[in-house]
């Protein structure tokens, strides 16, 4: 029975992950169409931002809400002196994210030095039998639904996320209708931006803080939108569900890094039989 | 719009004379350096040369392809890898050094097979190259067991597979290539392929890969299967780079995991948008500028070469993003097209004046 458990446990842990540090993705390139190869460097960012401000003594939830501000702010600079010239040359996109990426990467050792350096988010342990799971664990899986929930109701229920969804549907039409799109665009960005550093926040306490250390979540992050497919949320749900059992389950049985080419192997395939993504097929719908 | 550029004419046709005049120059400057030069300039020639090699292989499948890999990097490792497993298992080199391109190549038809195939889009393509480095870069790292042994080649995870053989000579297997050596192979390596690489263009199947880059749904409506072709170009140049990568593990005597990491990919892509992508001339010479500009800045002292080298690829998509080489040759050609006019225009009109 807790072995059982503990096997749940491990796939939702996967699961959670997965959808925690693709959703800011799901904006930045399921809605918005920019490959942001700079997006593992924004988690990266936000790690730092919450190290930061745990270390200045603040609580660690308020530093997880300052990460996240802190990046989307940071975003919001990156859209207008980088992206904003960009919109619609994904190749020249993914070139000029991914000198950013290795920028962000430079200056964040040349500041910091290429150490790692720990946060502390102590919320006890929770024991099954000879099992013990971290709560801290729990929350942050249950906190990756509700930010994937949270973000399904501001596109669906909110004023703002028709714009935005109109927007991206269609820039010139939605400018005919009086809406300022730049600004749209801008927001947008930042609000992808502030999920990724939230994100950055949330895993800062269960893995080591260092300059290189976005490099695993943005291969993890494009493999999930990228099979997803058109509707973002609902493809990153189902692609996070499909990647986060299958890693659970091999890593659990193996090795984490089996696990990570069982997923890649398994994302190859899928892009072989769905060349859309899972959701290629699906009308309606986020 | 697009003036005419004289390093990106048509490259369907013939190579003019001047260019075998050019190339011809170049192989005998390359071929005379090392009479002139201390050992050390081989060793750091050799490696640009490697290096160029690698660069070219992208640039050909860029440029050319229309498909931007950073996979490129994988067969750079692979055919390390294929070469010291090989040569350290049998003590022979000349079949490892096949082997080292043809393992890539295979698995090069593999990967392509899904991706091209699935006719995911070229932007889907590179991201999941991408990918793929990541994680087998990774599962490299995590092969430093005691369990993980191929014939009688520890695989050593991250701490690489070190003394790997000097290349034989294959008709005479007890020498063996040294320094100097190595120059000649890499450099001979680099041109043939250079050169292979610009006829295959002139080819049936080199054009119709350039006209898949400019219109792969045209030239399907045409009656050409694009992914045939597609496919081909990813196997060649992953062939290209397998060879570059046993080539630089008999340039080290070395093999690391290090090999076909990002900021190793990061590079190549550097060298070729420096030097131009739609050259093939321009990948060559992209390597041997950043190559130098990186030593530099090394040894400059000024902190994290990656910094630097992420801005410059921001400044050169954002300003220069067609590289240096196509950018100069627009430039030259715009200011002699001026200087004719000019000269035209006085011409005509002393001829007017003279009436």
């Amino acid at each position: 029975m807790n072995e059982i458990i503990i096997y749940l446990y491990q796939i939702a842990f996967s699961l959670g992950l997965f959808i925690l540090i693709s959703l800011g993705l799901a904006i930045i390139f399921g809605m918005m169409g920019v490959i942001n190869l700079a997006q593992g460097e924004f988690i990266m960012l936000g790690a730092y931002f919450c190290l930061f401000s745990t270390q200045a003594g603040f609580p660690f939830w308020i530093s997880v809400i300052f990460a996240s501000l802190g990046v989307g702010i940071f975003g919001i600079i990156v859209e207008r002196l980088l992206i904003r010239f960009l919109y619609g040359r994904i190749m020249d996109t993914l070139l000029a994210t991914w000198g950013l990426s290795l920028f962000m990467v430079g200056l964040v050792t040349t500041i910091f030095g290429p150490s790692e350096a720990g946060v502390e988010a102590q919320l006890g342990k929770i024991w099954f039998g000879d099992y013990s799971i971290a709560t801290y664990n729990l929350v942050l899986i249950l906190l990756a639904f509700v930010m994937l929930a949270l973000t399904y109701c501001l596109w669906r229920f909110t004023k703002f996320g028709l714009i935005v969804r109109g927007t991206m549907q269609n820039p010139n039409m939605s400018a005919a209708m009086g809406i300022n799109t730049k600004l749209y665009y801008m927001l947008t960005f930042g609000l992808g931006s502030a999920l990724t550093g939230f994100a950055g926040a949330m895993i800062a306490p269960i893995v080591g803080n260092q300059p290189t250390m976005g490099v695993f979540y943005v291969a993890k992050a494009f493999i999930t939108v990228i099979s997803g497919g058109q509707l973002p949320l609902m493809g990153t749900f189902i692609a996070s569900t499909i990647f986060g059992i299958t890693d659970g389950i091999v890593s659990f049985a193996s090795t984490q890094v089996v696990g990570e080419i069982c997923v890649l192997l398994v994302a190859i395939l899928l892009l072989r039989l769905l060349p859309k993504g899972i959701t290629g097929r699906f009308k309606r719908g986020f | 719009m697009n003036p005419k550029n004289w390093f990106e004419e048509s490259h369907s046709e013939m190579p003019k004379p001047w260019w075998w005049v050019f190339i011809g120059f170049l192989i005998l400057g390359g071929l005379i350096l090392p009479m002139f030069t201390e050992i050390d300039v081989h060793l750091d020639m050799s490696i640009i040369f490697i290096f160029a090699l690698l660069s070219l292989s992208m640039g050909f499948l860029w440029g050319y392809g229309g498909m931007l890999s950073f996979g490129q990097t994988i067969f750079f490792g692979l055919g390390g890898y294929t070469y010291a497993i090989w040569s350290l298992n049998f003590n022979e080199t000349t079949f490892g050094l096949i082997l080292a391109v043809f393992v890539p190549l295979l698995v090069s038809c593999a990967l392509g097979y899904f991706m091209i195939y699935g006719r995911i889009s070229n932007i889907y393509f590179t991201v999941t190259t991408l990918v793929t480095t990541i994680v087998l870069e990774k599962a490299v790292r995590a092969t430093s067991d005691e369990r993980f042994v191929i014939g009688s080649v520890r695989l050593k995870g991250q701490n690489g597979i070190s003394s790997v053989p000097d290349l034989q000579i294959p008709w005479n297997p007890d020498e063996t290539l040294f320094l100097t050596g190595v120059y000649y192979v890499t450099f001979v390596a680099l041109f043939l392929t250079y050169i292979a690489l610009r006829m295959l263009l002139i080819t049936h199947f080199g054009r119709v890969l350039v006209s898949i880059r400019e219109n792969e749904n045209r030239t399907e409506l045409l009656g050409y299967d694009a992914r045939r072709y597609k496919l081909g170009a990813f196997v060649i140049s992953g062939g290209i780079a397998g060879l570059a990568g046993a080539l630089y593990g008999i340039w080290g005597n070395f093999v690391a995991p290090e090999m076909m990491n990002l900021n190793s990919a990061a590079n190549i892509v550097m060298y070729v948008i420096v030097g131009g992508k739609s050259t093939l001339i321009g990948p060559i010479f992209g390597t041997a500028v950043v190559q130098r500009v990186t030593t530099e800045l090394g040894m400059a002292g000024v902190g994290q070469v990656t910094l630097y080298l992420g801005l410059m690829l921001i400044i050169f998509v954002m300003v220069f993003p067609r590289g240096i080489l196509p950018t100069l040759g627009t430039l030259t050609f715009i200011t002699f097209d001026k200087i004719r006019n000019y000269y035209k225009n006085n011409f005509d009109k002393g001829d007017k004046d003279g009436q």
